[in-house]
């Protein structure tokens, strides 16, 4: 199960709505071994796609080492489907390099409402678990940026992995 | 000296959970070809078959990224240190098709401005 701040999650809706029709994605990093997203960090689609993302190599391993330097670790790697549902394509699994990763996926094909799924994909296998919204859970200061844009006024968790 | 390897999570199962490594090559090339030798199989994980870096890692030399400095026969030092990452890359669509569509665009000097606020 991915059990992540509520504020995280409306500012990864809001990079999603942005960003629409191109893909965007990016990282919740936390403390290395805590299983807690903390920190939101967007990043740039070096593809600036409509049906493809990719982190620019040089951003990232910034990114990476900056988590390194904090001893945290990506707890989530998101991006968005702007067409299709939240669910990881094929693509989506062939690149998934981040085994303790959860893959959250934010569907904005629907103007109103958003489609909010999590896998974990470990050796090209894909396993949905249940995401639970946690509304004060995390100190909101250490969100490092908090996206400009609106809230959804429903979000539509679906959970369907047991 | 030798030259230091920061090996990813997904990989360390071939360092024996090792972080980071040590290694020794003129070339990306061989010092991928001096690590197997210790850490057998790491090589097939960065290399496909036809001899070319694999789509899904980036590899950097200090602050580089090795496709800008000539891929597998980037030149190194002792003292340099090496930084491997998975790529972070997916999309709704088929990979084959993104990349096709991206040589296009870029072919054609089309570039979608970004869109900030």
């Amino acid at each position: 199960m991915l059990s992540i701040d509520r504020s995280i999650v409306d500012a990864i809706v809001a990079h999603a709505r942005r960003d629409h029709p191109d893909e965007a994605c990016g990282v919740v990093a936390g403390p290395v071994g805590s299983d807690q997203p903390t920190r939101h960090i967007p990043m740039d689609n070096a593809a600036r796609s409509m049906t493809f993302y990719e982190f620019d190599s040089m951003e990232q391993l910034r990114v990476w080492r900056e988590m390194d330097d904090r001893d945290e670790e990506p707890i989530v790697i998101y991006h968005s489907h702007t067409a299709t549902e939240a669910y990881p394509s094929r693509t989506d699994v062939s690149f998934a390099g981040e085994p303790g990763a959860h893959y959250l996926l934010v569907s904005t094909r629907e103007p109103d409402t958003e489609e909010i799924r999590s896998f974990r994909i470990v050796d090209g296998v894909v396993t949905e678990e249940p995401v639970r919204i946690l509304d004060a859970g995390v100190d909101p200061h250490a969100v490092q940026s908090y996206m400009f844009g609106q809230s959804p006024a429903t979000v539509d968790y679906e959970c369907s992995g047991r | 000296m030798a030259i230091e390897v920061r090996i990813p999570t997904i990989l360390r199962s071939y360092t024996g959970g090792a972080k980071v490594v040590e290694g020794s090559g003129d070339t990306l090339n061989d010092l991928l070809t001096d690590l197997d030798s210790r850490h057998a199989g790491l090589r097939g994980r960065l290399v496909t078959e036809a001899g070319a870096l694999h789509r899904f890692v980036n590899v950097y030399v200090n602050d580089e990224d090795v496709r800008f400095l000539g891929a597998l026969d980037a030149k190194l030092s002792d003292g340099d240190s090496v930084t491997i990452l998975p790529a972070v890359a997916g999309g709704a669509f088929g990979f084959a098709a993104a990349a096709a569509i991206a040589q296009h665009n870029t072919a054609a000097g089309r570039r979608t401005p970004v869109t900030v606020g």
